[in-house]
């Protein structure tokens, strides 16, 4: 446990090895084989020090390590005067980040994998490039998870920010590409300021922005129930970071234009992973944001609204990832939610069933992508069950645990996050259901236009090895291989893989199927370590992660001796904060069983409506888009989210810099010009004055010598005898004066 | 008996002649002869106080303005001659190279 800096390493190092001698000189296979390594040796590491982790006894599962110390002590100013700014290199396992640990590993290796085959037939160079970015996002994503303390998080925060930007604009030849890398950007920086904020104020607040040292300091401070206090404003702050990372309202837009990024990418960093930052973010500061109940309301809310709003405008989309992009962002809600109503261990149960489900449907879709050589729209695909069989099954299993369908794993998660929510707030519980209904809709919907029903996409030549497929094509063959709607979306990846012409859609080869095969296995037993007390289980999930949402100070192995004794201060404070969980539990059996029992109901009603709308009766579907064509319309287009932040934030700015300009045009070009106009006018009056006063003094002397001088160089005759004559009536005038006037 | 006053008047008049001789006449050498008037009016004078004080310094003067007469003469002829191998004449009037 003492090497778990090595798990984060590792990853770096395969990015640096990729991206200063891959790029150049890797080949396909060698670049892929350094990334998925270095990811395997991580898991490994990660696998063996979560094993540890374990057999420390409950309360002792924690452990810090400081590798280094990155920034020395600083004298900063906070609220108790002046304090020491200094963050070490610390990283720190316990519960919560050993599960995120274990999500991001298991994950990101299977996703490596996978990315070997998927992305096969990009360039030499850009396969090394991707696993560079690839390497180096799990870098950073895994510094963010280990860090122990707020800084460190930062930087892993900020990482997989900028790898998500590289890997979303992966395509950066294609305009639409590259501005979703930027919007993506944009969109999380708008969050990252609320979060570095917020550590401002941790840091003015507390001194310190160590976790634990934080967690233990809140616990001693007052729940802020009726007054809107520092804890408060911190908790904002970080939530306000949360919503840019997780794609929240009003923050969200981003997530499904980085549907652009290759496939892999979506699964790996769009759906498993970084997104989920900002849940686990909210999670690891849950003693400040119990201390924080309005916030939490907040939080509670956003989420909800966040599910229902991207649930909604999933029902209608055609794109197959995008339905998946607003399927995470409405997941993700859910896990705000429970964060929101205080179910943190419900909502982090749920960031890691989710991890493994939406990392299947996004995986099992670029199997369908790839098997479609590169189309995305589902109106074009349909009953392609028969062709991509492994596909089918994997992603039936995926789409059955978002549903919320027992025993699969999203219906243990999800069931606990609507009873807690049921619990606590009527309105959210309200909310989630309803998100729940159109999730297991939209969810089916996407099953049905892709896999069931007949074949809507277009034809292709039934020669050589592709006749076994194209026994049962559509006749319509006139379309040629290179439809350019099959090629349309993805130009570099479309138009058959490059091995020649796209020969039908075909199952992708082992090194996709095996990892949604996996994943599959995982998606269905993730939730058993989650079983509810209701239904004889002991919910071991929510007991495993307690300790990282409490402010016990689990006195950590490197420094038993000094914290002892805060460990003890702040546990007898810890009771509020803990003890609002405790009591949620005690409800009786009977009505959590009935919730149970609903929840799954209403995916049930959900699956049945897709059922009828897009399998035995398909007219019905665009019978009721034609009947509310307004609201379709409106869902269609996203609620014109993006028309409205292009009209107020995106033109807001623009009218601002224009409003700059206008100002850098008349005021300070103004100043400038009329500075440089002051200075000709004066130059101008200096030179007049220069001309007639200087110069006519210089020229009225040399004019006065001169005009004096025609009459006074008559005087030089040039003869001595006028000299010498003048010289004598001196002399005589001399002498006369010395003689009569002495 | 020739007094002081004597040779003051003649020392005088012999310097009223030079000076008059050097305004009023063209010829460049009678100017000069003149102008050795006027030296050695000044010569008498300075003797004839030397005899009537019984001092010295008087003749050493006078010594001295002869050496000096001597020294003019020798420069003031040259530049005449050399003027009139330029100028073909000896008439003052029609030197003036210093007028305006």
């Amino acid at each position: 446990m003492k090497y778990i800096w090595l798990i984060p390493l590792l990853p770096g190092i395969g990015a640096a090895i990729n991206g200063f001698v891959g790029i150049r000189s890797f080949s396909r296979k060698t670049a892929g084989a350094v990334a998925c390594t270095m990811m395997a040796a991580a898991l490994g590491l990660s696998l063996v020090a979560f094993w540890q982790l374990l057999a420390l006894p409950g309360e002792e599962r924690a452990y810090d390590v400081v590798v280094a110390q990155w920034i020395p002590s600083i004298p900063l100013m906070t609220q108790h005067g002046i304090g020491a700014f200094q963050v070490p290199w610390g990283f720190r396992l316990d519960p919560l980040s050993g599960m995120m640990l274990l999500v991001v590993t298991f994950i990101g290796t299977l996703i490596h994998v996978y990315s070997t085959a998927y992305i096969a037939d990009e360039p030499r160079g850009g396969v090394a490039r991707f696993f560079c970015y690839l390497n180096l996002f799990c870098f950073f994503m895994l510094t963010l998870v280990l860090g122990n303390n707020f800084l460190v998080m930062f930087v892993g925060w900020e990482g997989v920010g900028l790898c998500s930007y590289l890997l979303i604009g992966y395509w950066y030849e294609k305009k639409s590409a590259s501005d979703a890398g930027k919007k993506a950007f944009i969109t999380n920086r708008v969050g990252d300021w609320g979060f570095i904020l917020g550590v401002f104020l941790i840091f003015y607040t507390f001194g310190t922005v160590d976790f634990r040292a934080i967690q233990n300091a809140a616990a001693t401070m007052p729940v802020e129930t009726t007054h809107f206090g520092v804890l408060s404003f911190i908790c904002l702050l970080l939530f306000v970071g949360a919503t840019g990372k997780s794609a929240q309202i009003p923050l969200y837009v981003w997530l499904p234009d980085a549907m652009e990024g290759p496939t892999p990418v979506s699964a790996l960093i769009h759906a498993a992973t970084m997104v989920t930052a900002g849940v686990y973010m909210v999670g690891r500061n849950a003693v400040l944001f119990s201390h924080a109940p309005q916030v939490m309301m907040i939080v509670a809310t956003v989420g909800v609204l966040t599910a229902f709003m991207a649930a909604t405008i999933g029902l209608v989309q055609y794109d197959i990832k995008r339905v998946l992009a607003y399927s995470t962002v409405s997941q993700l809600g859910y896990m705000f939610a429970a964060m929101g109503v205080g179910a943190f261990a419900a909502g982090a149960f749920h960031l890691m069933t989710h991890a493994f489900f939406k990392a299947l449907l996004f995986l099992g879709s670029g199997s369908v992508i790839h098997g479609m050589g590169g189309e995305q729209d589902m109106r074009k695909m349909g009953g392609l069950k028969k062709y991509l069989p492994v596909t089918f099954v994997t992603m039936l299993i995926g789409t059955l645990a978002i549903a919320g369908i027992p025993p699969f794993s999203g219906f243990f998660s999800k069931d606990e996050i609507l009873f807690r929510a049921f619990l606590s707030n009527k309105f959210v519980w309200v909310m989630a259901v309803a998100s729940a209904l159109m999730t297991a809709f939209y969810m089916f919907r996407l099953m049905a236009m892709t896999f069931w029903g007949t074949y809507r996409g277009p034809a292709w030549e039934a020669a050589g090895h592709g006749a076994s497929h194209g026994a049962q094509a559509p006749a319509s063959a006139a379309h040629a291989a290179h439809d350019p709607h099959a090629a349309h979306d993805d130009a570099a990846h479309g138009g058959g893989h490059g091995h020649g012409a796209w020969h039908g859609p075909h199952e992708s080869p082992s090194a996709m199927t095996i990892p949604l095969q996996v994943l599959a296995v995982g998606a269905l037993v993730a939730g058993l370590i989650g079983i509810p007390a209701a239904l004889g289980g002991g919910n071991a999930i929510e007991h495993f992660l307690e300790p990282s949402f409490t402010a016990q100070a689990v006195a950590s192995h490197e420094a038993e001796g000094a914290p002892a004794a805060e460990a003890t201060a702040a546990g007898v404070h810890e009771a509020p904060a803990a003890g609002e969980h405790e009591a949620a539990p005690h409800v009786s059996r009977g009505l959590e069983l009935g919730l149970m029992a609903f929840s799954v109901l209403i995916a049930a009603l959900g699956i049945g409506l897709a059922r009828k709308f897009y399998v035995t009766s398909p007219e019905i579907s665009d019978n009721l888009a034609a009947q509310f064509a307004g609201a379709h319309r409106v869902l269609s287009n996203k609620y014109y989210v993006d028309e409205l932040y292009g009209a107020t934030a995106i033109g807001g700015t623009f009218a601002a810099g224009r409003g700059l300009w206008v100002v850098d045009r008349v005021v300070v070009d103004g100043a400038v010009n009329g500075t440089g106009w002051i200075t000709v006018v004066t130059a101008w009056f200096s030179a007049l004055t220069d001309r007639t006063v200087v110069d006519g003094l210089v020229n009225l002397v040399g004019g006065t010598v001169q005009e004096s001088s025609h009459v006074f160089r008559r005087l030089q005759t040039g003869l001595v005898q006028n000299y010498a004559l003048l010289m004598i009536f001196g002399v005589f005038g001399f002498v006369s004066i010395y003689l009569f006037v002495r | 008996m020739i007094t002081p006053t004597h040779y003051m008047v003649l020392s005088a008049a012999l310097f009223t002649i030079g000076v008059i001789g050097v305004l009023v006449r063209r010829n460049i050498i009678i100017i000069f002869m003149s102008i050795e008037l006027m030296l050695n009016a000044v010569n008498i004078n300075l003797i004839a106080f030397s005899a009537q004080l019984h001092h010295v310094v008087g003749q050493v003067f006078a010594v001295f303005v002869i050496a000096v007469a001597a020294a003019e003469a020798a420069v003031g002829l040259g530049i005449i001659l050399s003027l009139y191998r330029n100028k073909e004449t000896i008439n003052i009037d029609e030197m003036n190279l210093m007028r305006w």
